[in-house]
């Protein structure tokens, strides 16, 4: 089957085949980023704003602040998590606290919807 | 291309729902398949149903529309019973026990934890009663707020209890405005007070007078989601009760046809005005939906509005002992954070009956207010023992205290909220000493930036937020002073940001400090803040640890509920027939 990706509930969610995976409120680590000036950001979540997938990944641009430094907007892709193999559909979650890296191109296996 | 949820909405939506609601109830939480969550689970929100958030998979937040908060006693002891009987979760709340109702800001109920296999029951019960959960989330006509004391307030412009009554019937189930692009938010005001808070709702009406006849000038585009809040703008236009339900249709049609229906963010009209200009809107409207010449806008009545106003001289909110207009007396109650157990709904819904009340009404303020209480009866009522928790005259910290949902239940939720509100309230009654001939102070406190505990219009305005304490993630607030309606109303400015939640009470006791401290004579605390720039705001005074204990200070959503004794995600209850 295909990945089925969306956020749900205003951006509260990312959801995959209908699943709640990753939700608001976590702190994220951001390197090489260019989200706000700080090395790392230290990135809360607030929103998802867009979702795709680019198989394994199933990646986001996540609304939110930097509480280190208080800069607030949206952030570049992000990959929130793996989907290995589709047929079985299993969402394997990237741990927010370890640190990830934006990247600011990407190309969408399919088009992202809302 | 149009979203996703566009898509669903496509497929199934409004009325029809509710057979597949019913069949889902009788055939089990598994007949849903698995694929199809997330469009049902939208959809269900028409009817009220509102999936709660990770971990609580299974349940719903149950929300009934109640149109000015208005019920009859025994309706209110319908909507206990219910709770009493069907919204009791796994786990106790530790403030408020095991089955209790959430009055709302806008003036709806709210019970949580109930299930799929008893809507059927839940219903009949309701519809018996000619209560509805009809619209009361999705994207459609929501609950139609103002004076919940409509007809019987002897502080009133014009009833519009019947035009209100017209709406609801008219809106409701109505198949040509059932699915809006976005939600659908209507206010009207016949009050002097200013309490249907008009200028934060996709429409408003407020109280005008235009050669001598009483009526509304009507306003489009308000609200405070998002870090996007906009006053409802004034499109020029007056209209009497004849005329308003005809506007309120052309405007609703207007939305449906013109709202952004590819960008649910961009969705609400307030966006569409922010594009389009009062002017185009409103000439839109004259063409295309309405078929009589619009007047221009009548002579407002804001200058006397105290709803929500931070006046020094007046207090708008309804607690208290009130005349009606017939001679005998409304008395409102305050709801600290606006929950209240079933049993004491209950008991208060046989005790306005006692008292010979015909209607009790909730208001913004998450309040309650019994109607109908004659002079001779009045020292006995407020003599009875369940008014010592919901009192006539309670603290001003009491009083002034709004919290939203927050992480118990909701998805979108940064912090935990109506407890931690209930802790600050008693904190601060218990260690702060009031500034002499402060009576009012609002403080209004929202998970995040949805802004449901309309958190940009109090004096002290919190909105959820995460920081570090000592490397730890913790909650935290972002702090505004300043906000509220009346004659000119203001969004709050943001001053303090990221402060941890165990440190805002003695932010606040260290304003309120200062506020008593440099006020000159007879000047509220908004006209003290409103005085001061943004510069002199920052930092004017400082966050502090004090005696207050916060027990949710770590991150409250990772658990599967914050109250439980083993919280861990993974001792979440499975669903029942799963
Ligand atoms: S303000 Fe946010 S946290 Fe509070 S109830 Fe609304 S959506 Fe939930
Ligand atoms: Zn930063």
């Amino acid at each position: 089957m295909t990945t089925s990706v969306h956020q749900l509930d205003d951006g509260a969610w990312l959801s995959v085949n209908d699943s709640r995976e990753v939700n608001v409120s976590d702190l994220w680590w951001l390197a090489r980023q260019d989200f706000c000036d700080c090395e790392m950001a230290d990135f809360l979540a607030e929103g998802f704003v867009e979702i795709g997938v680019d198989h394994p990944d199933v990646e986001g641009r996540v609304a939110g602040q930097c509480i280190a430094c208080g800069e607030s907007g949206v952030t570049d892709w992000l990959t929130l998590g793996r989907v290995v193999d589709p047929d079985e559909g299993e969402f394997y979650a990237v741990d927010p606290t370890s640190v990830h890296v934006p990247e600011r191109r990407r190309r969408l296996a399919r088009p992202a919807e809302s | 291309m149009a979203s996703k949820v566009e898509g669903w909405k496509d497929e199934v939506y409004g009325e029809e729902v509710r057979d597949h609601l019913f069949r889902f109830a009788e055939e089990g939480w598994s007949a849903i398949p698995d694929e199809e969550h997330d469009a049902w689970f939208e959809r269900f929100k028409w009817w009220g149903l509102y999936h709660q958030r990770k971990g609580q998979e299974s349940y719903f937040m149950m929300r009934i529309g109640t149109p000015n908060g208005r019920m009859t006693p025994e309706q209110l002891r319908v909507v206990g019973e219910i709770a009493r009987d069907y919204a009791t979760g796994p786990v106790d709340n530790p403030e408020f026990g095991d089955a209790y109702c959430d009055w709302t800001t806008r003036q709806s109920i709210q019970m949580h934890w109930i299930q799929l296999q008893d809507i059927p029951e839940i219903f009949e019960k309701l519809e018996a009663h000619d209560l509805s959960t009809i619209q009361a989330c999705g994207d459609s006509w929501r609950n139609i707020v103002g004076s919940p004391m409509a007809g019987r307030d002897a502080d009133e412009h014009i009833d519009a209890w019947p035009v209100i009554k017209e709406l609801n019937e008219t809106f409701k189930g109505n198949d040509d405005h059932s699915n809006l692009p976005r939600k659908w938010k209507v206010a009207v005001t016949g009050d002097t007070r200013g309490s249907g808070q008009a200028e934060i709702n996709d429409l408003g009406f407020e109280p005008a007078t235009k050669d001598g006849r009483r009526g509304f000038n009507v306003t489009v585009g308000g609200g405070l989601s998002r870090k996007e809040p906009r006053f409802a703008r004034d499109i020029d236009v007056f209209v009497t009760p004849e005329t308003l339900p005809d506007v309120a249709g052309g405007l609703s049609a207007l939305f449906r046809d013109n709202g952004d229906r590819d960008d649910r963010f961009n969705a609400r009209i307030k966006f569409l005005v922010d594009e389009w200009g009062t002017e185009k809107l409103r000439r839109v409207l004259q063409e295309e939906y309405v078929d009589f010449e619009l007047p221009s806008a009548g002579e407002d009545l804001r200058e006397g509005y105290t709803y929500n106003s931070g006046r020094s001289d007046e207090t708008g909110d309804y607690v208290g002992v009130h005349d009606q207009v017939d001679g005998q007396n409304f008395v409102g109650l305050s709801v600290l954070v606006g929950r209240m157990g079933a049993e004491d709904v209950i008991e208060l819904a046989d005790l306005a009956e006692e008292y010979g009340s015909e209607l009790v009404g909730l208001t913004q303020r998450q309040n309650i207010v019994v109607a109908d209480i004659a002079d001779e009866d009045l020292d006995e009522f407020l003599a009875e023992d369940l008014l010592e928790n919901y009192s006539p005259d309670p603290h001003p910290f009491m009083r002034g205290s709004v919290a939203c949902t927050g992480t118990e239940y909701c998805s979108l939720s940064i912090v935990e909220t109506k407890n931690r509100m209930v802790r600050y309230a008693r904190w601060l009654k218990d260690n702060v000493e009031l500034p002499e001939g402060l009576t009012d102070f609002h403080i209004h406190l929202s998970g995040c930036t949805a802004s449901c505990a309309q958190p940009q219009i109090a004096d002290i305005s919190l909105r959820g937020m995460k920081t570090r304490k000592n490397g730890e993630p913790v909650e935290a607030f972002d702090i505004g002073l300043g906000g509220g309606l009346g004659e000119n109303p203001q969004f709050a400015d943001w001053v303090e940001m990221r402060v941890a939640a165990d440190e805002v009470p003695g932010y606040i006791e260290n304003l309120l400090g200062i506020y008593e401290e440099r006020r000159d004579e007879g000047e509220s605390f908004r006209e003290f803040i409103a005085r001061h720039t943004d510069d002199e705001l920052n930092g004017l005074a400082e966050p502090e640890e004090t005696s207050y204990e916060d027990p949710y200070l770590g991150n409250t959503k990772l658990t599967w509920y914050p109250y439980a004794d083993d919280s861990d995600m993974d001792a979440a209850p499975t669903p029942a027939d799963d």
